[in-house]
């Protein structure tokens, strides 16, 4: 499957027809669902291979301990279930018998932050990655785009060990060319800039891009890094970033706290002494409405990261 | 060829041995759970020495069949057998619970030889052993999965939502084994989370279910061919067993859950169970 940019795609569905492709290379893949797979995409692969489909019911827990048994017995197995409910009512399972053991299996949530916008606080995921990222050996992705989910996918599968991939449920523009090439733990600049880092995440990056061009227009030159893997954090391009720029701005659809800003933060204080400003959830929790409603009042908008990296300027010129 | 007799007496004596080690292996470590590392002795000997297909050169044998110690507090009950068995050596019994030993307070599949699953965060086995029954049909092995459960853990909701999931994928190569100790931690089954009517709740959750004396070599061997008979569904062998059996001052001694003895104590006990 190929994609155009700007068109607005769902990153499930791109997971949705990458495990279908992995699924017809590898028989060792397997795939657990949790009663949602029409809504996580999962579904698609299980109409294709029923044989390797097992939908484990409305049972959590019950599907992450038996996907760490099926990796026991050498199968790669994909998790599917919804962010929330994958990262914190399976945390101990993901935790205690597939990051513990550093099983081969790949926790593939949809409705990554607030994306799952009109359902509320409960269907919200804005603290997995967090909750993810402070497990030992995890590895902590989400994809800016179905471009990059699909080839962030196809890695997974490759790469050894847990890795936790998180996907919108709803639409989001197609930024990378469709040729363009991945890599895990490799952060990517989409903009060259020197007054000002932006280090963006999932649903966020194209927010970042709008940022980006606003900024322009008041001729401030803005660095655009898609983050997408928030663990193992790529802290070379991160300190090539803020190092030439002195100033970062950290964008992501997640509590501030713990997730891309805290592992951004964690980084640069113990190395570079840079002004930083995080954009996310700020130690709240949203509500239902439409997701650009959400952005607006959270304070998630192009407009606050505008003002967020005027702010970041601003205290760098001061130092 | 042995007899029926001569190889049930050989399990009999087996089982002396390994309650031997438990005792030894926790005493030296001065911490650790032999009430229910005894309780699941004779079950473990049967498994280890008779019922299981298992190439202890070859502990990542594919086609090995798999035992899951859901209660991992026992697992001096595993430690030893698979010493006995060959997989490391017995004087690495005595490094258990220590710094940089391979012998860890609970199950670590990665650092030991023969343990084919984590475990000790109770309520997770057999999920588990689920998706290892799940997994090995899909490759076509014949290899069959065996998940011990303290009667305790039942408390555990996951338990069901794996025993509800293990009928509808039809898994007769999966076997849950209850070690029906009748206690716990803090008490009596019936004091903390009554559990019966115990077989009728499996039934209703549509597994074939067999009761037995869990201390019975002859019982308990006949469950395992009874459960590689059942077709189409899974077994679960509830297994009445004495917690702290073959030691007299521990068994039905819930202080014993998870204590070690003490020099006297552990002199009285192998005095007992060598017998």
């Amino acid at each position: 499957m190929t994609y155009s940019i700007g068109e607005m795609i769902p990153t499930r569905d791109s997971y949705g027809r990458t495990l279908c492709d992995l699924g017809a290379k590898n028989d060792k893949v397997v795939v657990f669902e949790a009663d949602i797979g029409k809504s996580t995409r999962s579904s698609w692969f299980g109409r294709k291979f029923p044989d390797r489909y097992f939908n484990v019911g409305i049972a959590e827990q019950n599907e992450m301990a038996a996907a760490a048994g099926a990796a026991m017995c050498g199968l790669i197995p994909f998790v599917n279930t919804y962010a929330v409910f994958a990262a914190m009512r399976a945390c101990e399972q993901i935790r205690t018998f597939i990051a513990y053991p550093y099983l081969n299996v790949k926790i593939c949530p949809s409705h990554g932050g607030i994306t799952p916008a009109n359902d509320g606080v409960t269907h919200q995921a804005t603290e997995d990655i967090g909750m993810m990222r402070v497990i030992p050996g995890m590895t902590v992705i989400m994809p800016a785009d179905a471009v990059a989910a699909r080839e962030l996918v196809f890695q997974a599968a490759q790469y050894p060990g847990p890795v936790y991939l998180r996907f919108t449920r709803d639409a989001v523009p197609v930024i990378y060319p469709d040729n363009t090439k991945f890599k895990i733990g490799k952060g990517i600049r989409l903009k060259a800039g020197k007054d000002v880092s932006i280090i963006a995440l999932g649903d966020m990056v194209s927010k970042a891009l709008v940022a980006q061009n606003l900024l322009y227009r008041e001729k401030i030159s803005a660095d655009v890094i898609d983050m997408h893997t928030v663990k193992p954090l790529d802290t070379e391009i991160l300190l090539d970033s803020a190092g030439r720029t002195g100033a970062v701005v950290t964008v992501e659809d997640h509590q501030i706290n713990c997730g891309l800003g805290g592992a951004v933060c964690e980084t640069l204080s113990e190395r570079m002494n840079v002004p930083v400003k995080r954009i996310g959830l700020k130690d709240t929790f949203a509500e239902s409405g439409e997701y650009e409603q959400l952005l607006e009042k959270y304070g998630m908008s192009a407009m606050d990261i505008v003002k967020a990296c005027e702010d970041v300027i601003g205290r760098k010129n001061e130092q | 060829m042995l007899g029926k007799e001569q190889k049930l007496q050989a399990l009999v004596e087996k089982s002396r041995e390994l309650r031997r080690h438990i005792l030894l292996m926790i005493h030296n470590a001065a911490s650790g759970h032999p009430g229910g590392a005894l309780s699941a002795a004779d079950i473990v000997t049967a498994l280890y020495y008779h019922e299981m297909r298992i190439k202890p050169k070859t502990p990542g044998w594919r086609d090995r069949d798999r035992f899951i110690l859901s209660k991992g507090h026992a697992c001096p009950v595993l430690y030893s057998i698979l010493a006995m068995r060959g997989y490391f050596p017995e004087k690495e019994l005595f490094t258990l619970r220590k710094i940089n030993s391979r012998l860890q307070g609970h199950p670590d599949m990665k650092r030991t030889p023969g343990v084919d699953s984590t475990s000790g965060s109770l309520g997770n086995g057999l999920s588990v052993g689920l998706g290892m029954a799940l997994a090995l049909r899909a490759r076509k092995s014949n290899a069959r999965v065996y998940v011990m459960l303290g009667c305790g853990e039942l408390d555990e909701g996951m338990v069901w939502e794996a025993a509800m999931s293990a009928t509808k994928f039809k898994l007769a190569n999966l076997v849950a084994i209850i070690d029906y100790n009748r206690l716990q931690l803090d008490g009596t089954n019936d004091a903390v989370i009554p559990l019966e009517p115990l077989d009728d709740k499996w039934k209703a959750f549509g597994w074939n279910v067999l009761k037995i004396d869990g201390h019975d070599f002859n019982q308990i061997i006949h469950a395992f061919s009874a459960a590689r008979r059942a077709p189409r569904i899974p077994t679960v062998i509830i297994a009445n067993t004495v917690k702290g059996k073959g030691v007299s001052y521990m068994e039905n001694k819930p202080e014993w859950h998870g204590k070690a003895p003490n020099d006297n104590e552990l002199e009285k006990a192998l005095s007992e169970v060598v017998k």
